[in-house]
């Protein structure tokens, strides 16, 4: 099989694997007094420091949380609401127009359920979020604006964002940004601290450790209202009983991931360009979607002209090849990528585009197997996509009549 | 052959999937997202009881769910497809066009006919699928005939005679042979979750089974006068003719009683002048139908002695049916009640392997047995 969807999830280091099941034999909820009790809070606290030096924050900015969905949410809501009662005034959010749902949803659930006044910075046509948009927002706005969300690095297109630069702009005006660096971690260098971002999403299972297991880098000066409530644990910022071997496998790979980021982005970055080259061989008016060059190095997409990405992805399954379309809903139908869509493109091309992404374990192999099985499948893909016309008007006459009458018998 | 299995979440598509499988054919499930605006993410989208009992239907995530758990416990790949906007254009607003028109579509006839076998099989077909496997009950033999179920109860043949030849071709029943009762005992043996889940009855874009007031929303307020056949006497009002039907009885809200006490039925719906008209049962007896747009399953007939069905677990009766000038007439050889234009008339010539579906039509008129009066249906 060709494993092409390591930014859905990539597999876990055989160390993070190591130390969870080493971990998971001992007993122990890290809020006991007792001595089990300590020796999990021990291992929870070794890891906040773990993961906090290599992501260049202070253990006590390290929030765990169940994965990317959870932080972001506690990061768009949470300072929203912290700043909104802190000053009734601040009702704004300022959000990229290609982020991932779990920012996006959060953000128009404020809006809806909060009355938040939501505005979404455009970005050009590699993704790319326009500076320029967000200094213009706050200068106008800034007195009013509760908290700026915008990713690091694209989770479709693989475009990464100048999260310094918007980071600096927004302390200038005093508004604490939130960055979804959840792609970012060890594909490219990610600083907390000299990001300048007030706080930061991180997860487990994009970078080798467990699903289920991710944090919130929050600084200390960052307010945030807790979205779960109970035992106060996490700076009373996240209730919850920490998962102790998720989170000491989640250390484990965030250090790891780190410390080989530079040879990750080196390998990987070079089987991703001779993957991009021998597509834009086979299929020589594949589109190449996303920044070329300041882009996450495992991440290729492109638009196939007059394909339907799911189709594509059906017949690359059917030859043991996995990619992506890129978002899907919960029932499983496919809608056009909205990131596409802010890039300027048209919703055929948006619904045309597959998704192939590289991690440790990718082999030239794999990237072989694609390109072998991708000139036939598109060429399918075509023919079917062909065939759907727009529906018709009124339809009843049906595909009858005398000139589809069969020979007798 | 590589053959793309419809699943719609239910006991009997998952079957027919699990069949082919074990036919020896390389099996992809599809469930088809119909309902344009599924209710993803509602609280009680992935409730824990195990059948919803309030929504029903066949494309609410829960549908999806049913039928991708089917297929892990099957084995085979599993995708949604999403055909909300031809099934709306095709199916929805055909049935709402055709209720306004007078006739009375069979909207499930019409989604065989334009999304399963249609838009369905051509991109199967493009995607280098040989056929398209579904749950309905039906026979179809390697001679490409199509037959009655051998549970005459389930009998699904009525509403897939509107398939070509063609489309035939590339159609597989596996269900044909074995009793609703089989398949569900079939299904439980192999640990199908569906086993038990309830038959889809109603209309499954209408959850609520209220199709005059879903009409209503789509066309309208449009009232009329109820009319006697006979004494053309205006015996109530109605506030939209579309919501009546050949041989309906209940409903009609009459200002008073027949002379002769006897109930009154609907006899013909006339959009133009908003007119329903009205009658003893009787006149709703017709022996001559005629129907548009002929499919001939077994070749072209010019006049065929058969048996006749008009509609979905309607009785047939002995007939002579006629084809000519893209026109079908069937004379019946004993009058039929309550025959409503828009449902297919399909001719069934009478087997003891299962009667074979010669061929279908849609029912543009039926007259009484003397060839006078007032023809029944849409005037």
């Amino acid at each position: 099989m060709a494993y092409l969807d390591h930014a859905a999830t990539t597999p876990m280091l055989p160390e993070a694997i190591e130390a969870y099941a080493a971990t998971a034999h001992e007993v122990g909820n890290a809020s006991s007094l007792h001595a089990p009790g300590r020796q999990a809070r021990r291992r929870v606290e070794e890891a906040r420091e773990r993961i906090a030096a290599a992501l260049g924050a202070r253990p006590s900015e390290v929030i765990f949380t169940s994965g990317g969905t959870e932080s972001d949410n506690l990061a768009v809501k949470g300072i929203f609401w912290a700043r909104r009662a802190a000053e009734p005034r601040r009702t704004r959010v300022v959000a990229g127009a290609v982020e991932h749902h779990a920012v996006l949803d959060s953000v128009e659930w404020l809006a809806r359920q909060e009355g938040a006044q939501v505005d979404w910075l455009p970005v050009d046509e590699v993704g790319r979020i326009r500076v320029d948009a967000l200094r213009e927002t706050l200068a106008e706005h800034a007195d009013e604006v509760a908290v700026v969300s915008t990713m690091w690095a694209n989770n479709e297109v693989g475009t990464v964002q100048p999260v310094p630069e918007l980071a600096a702009l927004a302390a200038e005006y005093g508004v604490p940004l939130h960055t979804d660096a959840v792609q970012a971690v060890g594909q490219i260098p990610v600083d907390f601290a000299s990001s300048g971002a007030a706080a930061l999403t991180v997860t487990g299972h994009k970078l080798g450790g467990p699903i289920g297991v991710g944090a919130l880098l929050l600084a200390r000066d960052a307010p945030c209202t807790p979205v779960l409530h109970g035992g106060g644990q996490e700076r009373d910022v996240r209730s919850g009983t920490l998962d102790v071997p998720g989170i000491v496998a989640f250390a484990v790979a965030v250090e790891a991931a780190v410390k080989g980021q530079q040879e990750f982005a080196a390998r990987v970055g070079a089987l991703r360009d001779e993957l991009v080259q021998r597509v834009r061989e086979v299929v020589p008016d594949a589109v190449y979607n996303g920044d070329p060059a300041d882009r996450l190095p495992g991440n290729a997409h492109f638009s196939f002209p007059g394909c339907e990405g799911d189709a594509l992805l059906l017949l690359l399954d059917a030859q043991g090849i996995a990619c992506s379309t890129g978002s899907a809903c919960s029932a499983g139908v496919a809608q056009p990528s909205h990131v596409l869509l802010a890039m300027g493109a048209d919703e055929g091309r948006a619904r045309s585009s597959l998704r192939f992404t590289l991690g440790h374990t990718s082999t030239a192999e794999e990237v072989d197997a694609l390109v072998a099985a991708l000139p036939g499948a598109v060429e399918r893909a075509r023919r079917a996509g062909a065939v759907r016309k727009p529906a018709a008007g009124r339809p009843t006459a049906g595909r009858s009549a005398a000139g589809e009458a069969a020979p007798p018998h | 052959m590589r053959v793309l299995a419809a699943m719609s979440g239910g006991v009997d598509s998952a079957v027919a999937a699990a069949r082919a499988v074990d036919a020896g054919h390389d099996v992809t499930g599809v469930h088809l997202a119909l309902a344009r605006n599924p209710q993803s993410g509602s609280a009680s989208a992935f409730a824990t009881r195990p059948h919803r009992s309030v929504a029903r239907g066949c494309c609410t995530p829960e549908d999806a769910r049913d039928a991708r758990r089917a297929a892990d416990v099957i084995g085979i790949p599993f995708y949604v497809w999403d055909l909300a906007a031809q099934f709306h254009a095709d199916v929805i607003e055909d049935f709402v066009a055709e209720y306004a028109a007078g006739r009375t579509p069979n909207p499930c006839l019409r989604c065989n006919e334009k999304i399963k076998f249609a838009a369905v099989l051509d991109r199967a077909l493009a995607l280098g699928f040989d056929a398209v496997v579904t749950g309905h009950h039906a026979r179809l033999g390697p001679d490409g005939r199509l037959r009655r179920s051998v549970d005459l109860a389930k009998d699904q043949s009525y509403v897939l005679a509107v398939l070509t030849r063609e489309q035939l071709a590339h159609s597989m029943f596996p269900l044909g042979d074995s009793t609703k009762a089989q398949v569900r005992a079939e299904a439980a043996r192999r640990g199908l979750a569906v086993a038990d889940k309830p038959d889809s009855h109603d209309i499954c874009f209408i959850a609520d089974g209220d199709t005059r007031r879903f009409l209503a929303e789509r066309l309208g307020e449009a009232p009329g006068e109820v009319v006697d056949a006979q004494t053309g006497e205006v015996l109530g009002t109605h506030q939209g003719a579309y919501a009546y039907t050949v041989g309906q009885r209940r409903g009609l809200r009459l200002t008073r009683p027949a002379p002769d006490g006897r109930p009154r039925y609907v006899l013909s719906v006339t959009p133009v002048t908003r007119t329903v008209t009205v009658g003893p049962a009787e006149a709703l007896d017709v022996s001559t139908v005629y129907g548009d747009h002929p499919v001939w399953t077994c070749g072209e007939p010019t006049t065929v002695e058969c048996e006749v069905q008009m509609r979905a677990h309607g009785e047939t009766v002995p007939a002579t049916v006629t084809l000519a000038g893209g026109r079908l007439t069937a004379h019946l050889h004993r009058p039929v009640r309550g025959v409503a234009p828009g449902q297919a008339i399909v001719a069934y010539r009478p087997d003891p392997a299962g009667d074979v579906v010669i061929g279908s039509a849609t029912i543009s008129q039926a007259l009484p047995e003397t060839g006078r009066g007032v023809p029944v249906g849409a005037a």
